[in-house]
């Protein structure tokens, strides 16, 4: 058994979310940059120089890639093996959210009820997914995720025989609806099978992935190149202008079904596509 | 299409050499607002109140910065989803505003009114908030300082960049962009023929 204090965790969270919020990944770096040698229309490019312009200051003087700094979502993954100690857990990664928020300068997005709409005025509370593995390890993934491109998301309930075209259909019917809004080029996460809730935590787990790392199933990473070509035809293009890079990557995860249902989400990301994972 | 320069308050004659797809770089003032300033804001135009600011000849940018680093001006400062201001608008451009900058398309109401009463609206990067906030020299809290983030501000900016999405002659950079690029029956339900793995 090991043991580990939460302040480490809560330490470690207050860390990843003011980096996540200044330094876009490498791999989303260079799909930008690869989208620039594929973009056709001038628009298009122009948008996606200023997007790298944009990755390159941020990073250098520590200011948010985008002003809007996300809803904190944070994956745990705790060893069975780990003996958390020294206070609550979800306290802990609270606490690490509102530190981040403050000493990172990070807009404050989160009101504490959806209708009554008051700020909490520290970006708490975060949205806490924790799974036990076995080992003694604790995983910490950081995703502050952004609402422009959340809202642009969707949950079906398919009939199992609409199929692999009825998936195709809904998310391209999807991206269509909301796209141009989501601050383009996007990366798509598709959830297919589940229930209701497990296909949307599906869509959005497989925004976690690095950038166009395909699936390990070849029938999936097939469906996702698939999905991949019919949405960049789209001509929706880098922020709705126009062109041919519209997504930067699709990205599908899957689970069983129930013999009736195909449940299907689409969590649409943006180019600001901010996840970061540290092992405790 | 050469890059225009936009000195703000903005006239009719710059509205109407405007086009859909000409990118601009702005300079002078222009307001903040987003979803809670200007649902304040129609509050006060339907009670026949004047508003803390002049609308006449100015930019509106639906922007909610993140707060400023000691010594900064501000911080990341790009815009926000538009269509949430779509049933505003038309209200504030009656009252003399000649254009908003934000991202993302607007209703048809929002772009008869523009034709209607001279105006445009721009779309900038959204996402390049970094960027965007080197472009602003001054930022000063006008109204609504309540309200955070969502606080109505004066900004003084320099070659801000954007580009036109809406003219007042009707056209639509999103629309014309995308069916410029739009490959040959790509819609949801046009063509299943080549699903993967069957
Ligand atoms: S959708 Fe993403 S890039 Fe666009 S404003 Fe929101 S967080 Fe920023």
């Amino acid at each position: 058994m090991r043991e580990l204090d939460v302040s480490k965790i809560s330490s470690a969270v207050t860390e990843m979310m003011m980096e996540a919020n200044y330094i876009l990944g490498e791999d989303v770096l260079q799909a930008l940059h690869q989208a620039l040698e594929r973009e056709e229309s001038a628009n298009g490019r122009q948008v996606l120089r200023q997007l790298l312009q944009n990755a390159e200051l941020a990073r250098a003087e520590q200011l948010p890639l985008c002003q809007d700094t996300g809803f904190a979502v944070v994956y745990l993954e705790i060893g069975q093996e780990v003996h958390l100690s020294g206070g609550d857990l979800n306290e802990a990664v609270q606490e690490g959210i509102r530190r981040g928020s403050a000493e990172g300068y990070l807009r404050r997005s989160i009101v504490a009820d959806p209708l009554r709409r008051v700020n909490t005025n520290d970006n708490t509370p975060a949205v806490i997914h924790v799974t036990i593995v076995p080992g003694e390890e604790v995983k910490i993934t950081v995703v502050p995720k952004g609402g422009g491109s959340e809202n642009a998301s969707a949950v079906k309930m398919l009939q199992p025989a609409a199929g692999a075209d009825g998936v195709i259909d809904f998310v391209l019917e999807t991206v269509c609806r909301m796209g141009s809004s989501a601050c383009p080029p996007l990366i798509v996460g598709v959830g297919i099978g589940g229930t209701l809730e497990k296909t949307a935590a599906l869509a959005k787990k497989a925004l976690l992935r690095e950038v166009g790392k395909p699936h390990p199933d070849l029938y999936y990473a097939q469906l996702e190149q698939e999905l991949l070509q019919r949405i960049n035809d789209l001509g929706i293009g880098p922020q709705g202008f126009g062109g041919r890079i519209t997504a930067l990557a699709v990205h599908i995860e899957t689970y069983a079904a129930h013999i009736a249902s195909l449940p299907v989400a689409v969590n649409i990301n943006c180019h600001a596509a901010r996840h970061l994972s540290r092992i405790l | 299409m050469k890059v225009k320069h936009l000195l703000t308050p903005l006239t009719e004659a710059d509205i109407l050499a405007l086009q859909a797809g000409q990118a601009v770089l702005i300079s002078g003032i222009i307001y903040t607002a987003r979803d809670a300033a200007h649902q304040k804001l129609a509050e006060l135009q339907q009670s026949g109140q004047p508003l803390p600011f002049a609308l006449h000849g100015q930019l509106l940018y639906y922007v909610g910065p993140s707060p400023a680093r000691p010594g900064q001006v501000i911080g990341a400062a790009g815009p926000t989803t538009s269509s949430r201001m779509d049933r505003y608008t038309p209200a504030l451009l009656a009252q003399g505003l000649k254009g908003c900058i934000g991202k993302g398309p607007r209703t048809q109401a929002v772009k008869d009114a523009l034709v209607r009463y001279k105006a445009v609206y721009l779309a900038a990067v959204g996402g390049a908030g970094a960027l965007l906030s080197r472009t602003v020299r001054q930022a000063e809290v006008v109204a609504y300082p309540e309200l955070g983030p969502e606080a109505v501000y004066r900004l003084q900016v320099e070659n801000f960049p954007a580009v036109v999405v809406n003219d007042a002659y009707g056209q639509d950079l999103y629309e014309q962009g995308q069916k410029q690029y739009r490959r040959q029956n790509n819609k949801p339900g046009k063509d299943d023929a080549h699903v993967p793995g069957r």
